[in-house]
């Protein structure tokens, strides 16, 4: 069944069509990808469904309703959670934090009790703590929870946000390139990680990236923009090997082989 | 005894500058504007109180007229934001300034305007009275100004570790888009900020004018404070306090010891040694470790 659906959405900026009619649906489980070239609308679309931007045509629906009258605050509390490309952190604070952050919108309590810490405020932390400890585990983060994002490498912090996103419990989960600035074994890392969010978590995964190898590797479907236009879509080998794919990467006239 | 005597002075002038200064801080930490009207909020509140408490114009009880200012002040914020200082979004840090120096310019003779710019004083209950504590003779207003800055400093501690708008606030003020990104409406925190810092500049003010009188000019403190906000560290809670004690202190010592003029520009020749020495405030260091 469709979690997350665009239907012929369309979004200009001034006279640059930057997504021009694209429709899709992402199926509950699924793991599916958007590629294309730089400027072709990936991220775009990102911010259409984070609700940055409005879409002057079409509607995008999440589990059958609407998100088009929510404003960009209330997106993650329906259950969807995202990366950043140029990675979004509290620089500030702490790994522990940072997760932490993500889990305050599930807060109940009063002021009144939140200053004193009463009870139902500390059973209430104890619950946040344990879920924030579960994603620590499952990302091998153990040895950063006290440490401060500042410091940290960046490989690390690319795995806090994605760590931050998982905080949230979230159902969707929409990852902006998360191999983007990796070496290889943290992209192999990052390759299991996204299986393991998929099989043992059932999160459903849409991503942005331009490594082939991961898109290969994990996605279900993929769908290739380009212009702000579908091109194809369809498993990782038949997208790859689609005429109009090969030619809006590779300039050609379409007669390409492969 | 005299030097306790200037002690504590200093102590209770030292709060209300440090609460003037915190509230520099809380909205250059959440926004990364710098209110240069927050010492006129404070004047504002002031007026606002004795327009409620004193017996020539509304004469309602203290105790109810001290949160109806203070709820006022913080409306008052909050629109200020909404209807103004939001507009300059993505303008040049320049123009927010240059805002907040004519708001205060505005609020100066709007207050003149209604009130009149004679001084005046806040009637309270406390007025007047003495306590003799070990020799010290210690005004009622001086130890209600030192209680009320020790109470709202330990709230606002409490408020930014624990509670959840507190922490929103931090969020908001580190990375905006993360903090949309885990639910917090980034807008709306700013103004709520604002509102802070107006209620923070009303308790500032009813303090201010219990122990001494005040008119639509004693807004210009608010650049003393300023300073003491640079002291501290610009962007510390604890230093912006801390920053406003020691100006405080140094005030009474600096007309006691030194030629009259000369003590006035003593809190501006040690944020200029500040500057000098340690740029990023004496709590930069505790602000990189700790937020």
């Amino acid at each position: 069944m469709s979690l997350l659906t665009l239907e012929n959405v369309t979004l200009r900026f001034g006279g640059l069509v930057a997504v021009n009619n694209v429709s899709f649906h992402v199926g509950e489980g699924e793991v599916f990808a958007l590629v294309g070239p730089n400027g072709a609308g990936k991220s775009t679309i990102f911010n259409l469904i984070s609700r940055f931007y409005t879409p002057a045509k079409g509607d995008i629906l999440f589990n059958g309703e609407t998100i088009l009258n929510k404003r960009p605050d209330q997106v993650p509390s329906l259950g969807i959670a995202r990366t950043f490309q140029n990675i979004e952190l509290f620089e500030q604070s702490t790994v522990l934090q940072n997760l932490l952050v993500g889990r305050q919108r599930h807060a109940k309590n009063g002021l009144l009790s939140q200053l004193i810490f009463s009870p139902s405020v500390r059973d209430e932390e104890r619950r946040h703590r344990a879920v924030v400890e579960e994603v620590i585990d499952f990302l091998e983060l153990q040895a950063y929870r006290d440490k401060y994002i500042a410091g940290l490498p960046y490989g690390v912090r690319k795995v806090v946000e994605l760590a931050r996103a998982l905080a949230t419990e979230p159902k969707v989960l929409l990852l902006d390139e998360p191999a983007s600035g990796l070496s290889v074994e943290e992209t192999q890392d990052m390759i299991f990680w996204i299986e393991d969010i998929k099989k043992q978590m059932g999160i459903t995964v849409l991503m942005v990236e331009h490594d082939m190898n991961l898109v290969s590797a994990v996605s279900d479907r993929v769908l290739a923009l380009a212009d702000g236009k579908e091109l194809a879509i369809g498993t990782p080998s038949e997208v790859q090997s689609h005429p109009d794919v090969i030619k809006a990467y590779l300039g050609g006239t379409g007669g390409a082989k492969e | 005894m005299d030097i306790m005597q200037l002690v504590v002075s200093g102590l209770a002038n030292g709060c209300v500058y440090g609460l003037i200064a915190l509230g520099f801080v809380l909205i250059y930490k959440a926004t990364e504007a710098v209110n240069f009207a927050q010492g006129d909020f404070m004047m504002l509140g002031a007026f606002i109180t004795i327009w409620l408490v004193n017996a020539e114009y509304m004469g309602l009880n203290f105790w109810v007229a001290v949160p109806i200012a203070i709820v006022m002040m913080g409306i008052f914020g909050y629109l200020l934001d909404v209807l103004v200082v939001r507009r300059l979004f993505g303008q040049p840090q320049i123009a927010v300034v240059i805002l907040t120096i004519a708001i205060g310019f505005v609020l100066r003779f709007a207050v003149g305007a209604i009130w009149t710019h004679e001084p005046q004083l806040l009637e309270t209950p406390f007025a007047g009275g003495i306590a003799n504590v070990g020799g010290i003779v210690l005004g009622y207003e001086e130890i209600a100004v030192i209680i009320v800055t020790l109470l709202l400093t330990g709230f606002l501690f409490l408020f930014f570790r624990r509670a959840k708008l507190g922490k929103a606030m931090q969020a908001a003020s580190q990375n905006q888009l993360a903090a949309y990104y885990v639910g917090i409406p980034v807008k709306r925190i700013q103004s709520l900020v604002w509102a802070l810092g107006g209620a923070v500049a009303a308790v500032a003010g009813i303090l201010f004018a219990s122990k001494g009188a005040i008119d639509p000019s004693t807004g210009l403190l608010g650049i003393k404070a300023f300073a003491a906000a640079v002291i501290g560290g610009f962007g510390s809670l604890p230093g912006a306090l801390i920053g406003g004690l020691i100006i405080g202190m140094v005030e009474p010592f600096a007309a006691y010891a030194l030629p009259a003029g000369y003590s006035q520009i003593a809190p501006y020749a040690i944020m200029l040694l500040v500057l000098i020495f340690r740029p990023a405030g004496l709590f930069a260091q505790m602000q990189n470790k700790k937020v």
